[in-house]
């Protein structure tokens, strides 16, 4: 804690109110703009409970089932509003709940904050009732967190938690108070905090790394350009599309970059990584430069990373120093945020057609095409493939929605297959490939876009992960769109079974209750396809009803999704069956 | 890539968590720390933490790039045993009997540089600061004499190049 921010505030002449530890945390809460959280109460956050109600009408709580789902809100709302989301619990088993959403968070940096309640300080390390160190057990997953004891302390460190949150690569911070720093009155002001002496959020551009960048972008002959998520956490959509289209040069995306470039877009040339376009990742080991532009170079993305690009040189315009040359050698590091990066490097690059090397993806595209997409979008057989499915959705929103996904083949065959015409529209679960992800996710995810439509594409294993969210669907009514792609089986590991362990299907079957009835037992409308002719007006009725919606799809049992990359396989080692 | 011996500096604000934090590093890629000292360090109210580790140079880059990038951290900085000034302290707790009864014992402390920290009617505490085979050397001397109890510090060092931590904290002040 910054004594030296402290005093400043205490001195300071700015008016100050006697209030509470657990008031000031809400005071904290809507000084940061925040008007929504997510949580579960119990008995050391009680205090700051009963402050909420006293608030209610300027900070609505939604009390999701089970912690984890809070966690999961906070993130599929941080996703699309560009917002921090907040969840709150209790000590002990609250705040354990909460761990998954932190991992979560911090491998695909979404800022958060979470707010835990602990026992009274003279308790600490007593072993009391419902005392976890939660500080200890969330450090490796947070980017930040700390213990309050002491009242005082609550709005510098509340400043301070959403400073880190929210600033450079985002991620989750979790702020842990005991229940008598709760109880406990302050002279309460708050200031928010501009810097930390021992925090660069963002980077230094060096303008030589700028001129040496665009040096390469200009002489390449066959450049390619990967990006991530940092497009969008950067909010730099609109420069990332200039440098793209005046330099011309194809441009891949990984999971979490999906929706920052519209997927119709000539130079859009799909997704890179395990279950990715043939395309992109042939061509990645064909390449004179890899373009990084806000990426980490996640393993699921570069495959053998001794086999991954060794022809190119690497550019790589990154936020956090500590991934440049990572994973992958970068011969020039171009730091800070790319919405100031790509604006800088634009006028420096030539406006360029790279004609003949964009035909070499559309020539990778048209044997995926005829191998696997064709028949994954319009299968020939009976049964209806997750890939139709999502065709049918595109067909409804025209890519306007926002696609919430739970993590398995469902997953894939969403990002593969569904189309986005704007940004912040994909909410998934990438780094830590959490099962659950989904349900939660998308309440947050219509809660902060509440305009467009979210359809939350979920697996039958996932959905049963965290299906009590319905309950916090129901009692809000948030009106997401629940589509379960139910192959009766845990689909993606089913895969692996067939084509690495032999068919030896080791636990993989599911056999499910009637999710239709349980959907209806929440009151929210449900619906069941098993045959392909009902299904476009199935999911049609689905998005044209007001509010929640469960659609179950029965869905071919034993489909694989390709393209494969085989882990420790190289980009190039590609499968198409 | 050849395995080495690094010293890795952290300057860090003085909080209670960090080392918990910094730790978590090298336990997520089983690099065991061979040595660990925390102390304060020239510049005011800021900590540095000593570590040293046995492993590759480009391990040992990335794993300063995840420390600097905690919260609290202001600068890490990794070197090798070429490029800093180190030391590490010991302390031997010997029976006194045998300070008079062993001759030897007086010429190891003589020629061990080994200063005499307390003498008792029971026992004696001798003190050495020094490299690593210097002080194993007077470990190995003493041992066959019986040694009641033996402690090892961390080790301290000092890069010979300027760390740029003054200039860097003045810049973000």
């Amino acid at each position: 804690m910054n004594t030296d921010t402290l005093k400043k505030q205490q001195n300071s002449t700015v008016k100050t109110e006697r209030i509470t530890g657990a008031e000031a945390v809400i005071r904290c809460l809507l000084e940061e703009g925040v008007d929504l959280i997510y949580g579960y109460p119990g008995g050391a956050i009680m205090p700051v409970y009963d402050e909420l109600y006293k608030y209610q009408d300027k900070l609505t709580h939604i009390l999701t089932r089970h912690e984890q789902g809070a966690t999961h809100s906070a993130q599929g709302y941080a996703r699309t509003s560009g917002k921090v989301g907040v969840a709150i619990a209790t000590s002990g088993p609250g705040a354990t709940n909460l761990v998954t959403g932190i991992a979560d968070a911090q491998i695909d940096s979404t800022p958060m904050v979470c707010i835990t309640g602990q026992v009274a300080s003279h308790l600490l390390g007593s072993d009391a009732f419902q005392e976890t160190d939660i500080i200890g057990i969330s450090t490796p997953v947070t980017k930040w967190n700390i213990q309050i004891t002491k009242a005082e302390d609550i709005p510098a460190v509340m400043a301070k938690a959403f400073y880190i949150a929210r600033s450079g690569r985002p991620g989750p911070v979790l702020v842990d108070i005991t229940k008598d720093a709760q109880f406990a009155e302050i002279d309460f002001s708050y200031e928010k905090c501009k810097g930390i002496r021992s925090y660069k959020a963002t980077p230094k551009t060096e303008p030589q790394s700028l001129k040496d960048a665009a040096t390469l972008i200009n002489a390449a002959k066959k450049p390619m350009i990967v990006w991530g998520q940092g497009v969008i956490l950067g909010e730099a959509e609109a420069e990332f599309k200039a440098f793209v289209e005046k330099t011309g040069i194809p441009a891949a995306w990984t999971i979490l970059g999906v929706s920052a470039l519209e997927t119709a877009h000539p130079l859009n040339v799909g997704m890179v990584g395990m279950h990715g376009n043939y395309g992109p990742n042939k061509l990645t080991n064909e390449c004179d430069l890899l373009i990084a532009i806000g990426m980490r170079f996640d393993d699921r993305v570069t495959g053998n990373l001794a086999t991954y690009a060794k022809q190119a040189k690497v550019v790589h315009f990154e936020i956090d120093p500590a991934e440049v040359s990572k994973n992958v050698k970068a011969d020039v590091a171009v730091m800070g945020n790319v919405k100031n990066t790509l604006a800088a490097i634009l006028p420096e690059v030539n406006k360029n057609t790279h004609a003949s090397w964009l035909q070499e993806f559309e020539a990778h595209d048209k044997i995926e095409k005829e191998s696997v997409i064709q028949e994954e979008l319009y299968p020939t057989k009976d049964g209806i493939s997750m890939g139709e499915v999502i065709r049918n959705v595109n067909e409804v929103t025209k890519g306007d929605a926002v696609v919430v996904t739970d993590v398995g083949q469902h997953q894939m065959m969403a990002i593969r297959y569904a189309e986005f015409v704007k940004s912040k529209s994909n909410v998934t679960s990438g780094g830590l490939g959490t099962m659950g992800f989904a349900l939660p996710a998308a309440i947050g995810a219509k809660m902060g876009a509440p305009d467009r439509h979210v359809v939350a594409v979920i697996g039958d294993g996932g959905y049963q992960m965290t299906i009590q969210e319905l309950g916090t669907i129901f009692q809000n009514n948030i009106g997401v769109k629940i589509l379960v792609l139910n192959n009766e089986f845990l689909g993606m590991v089913r895969q692996w079974q067939e084509l690495f362990f032999e068919n030896r299907y080791a636990s993989t079957e599911m056999t499910n209750p009637d999710f239709v009835k349980i959907a209806e037992g929440y009151n929210i409308p449900a619906n069941r396809v098993t045959e392909r002719a009902d299904l476009a007006d199935a999911v049609k009725t689905m998005f044209e009803t007001e509010g929640a919606y469960f659609l179950e799809v029965c869905v071919e049992k034993e489909n694989n999704v390709f393209p494969m990359i085989p882990t420790g396989a190289s980009v190039s080692d590609i499968r198409l069956k | 890539m050849e395995k080495k011996r690094f010293t890795i500096s952290v300057y860090s604000e003085n909080n209670v968590g960090l080392l918990n934090r910094i730790s978590g590093i090298f336990l997520k890629r089983h690099i065991n720390i061979e040595s660990l000292n925390v102390s304060k360090s020239e510049i005011e109210n800021v900590s540095k933490f000593t570590v040293v580790i046995h492993t590759e140079e480009e391990v040992a880059r990335k794993i300063v790039g995840q420390i600097e990038k905690q919260i609290e951290v202001i600068k890490a900085f990794y070197h090798t045993d070429e490029e800093t000034i180190f030391q590490e302290s010991v302390l031997f707790k010997i029976d006194s009997a045998l300070l008079f009864d062993e001759r030897q014992i007086q010429n190891i402390i003589k020629e061990s540089n080994a200063t005499i920290v307390t003498v008792s009617r029971d026992y004696f505490v001798l003190a050495k600061t020094g490299r690593r085979p210097e002080i194993d050397d007077m470990y190995n001397k003493l041992k066959p004499f019986g040694i009641m109890q033996f402690v090892r510090s961390g080790r301290i060092a000092v890069s010979k190049a300027e760390m740029q931590i003054t200039a860097l904290l003045k810049e973000i002040q």
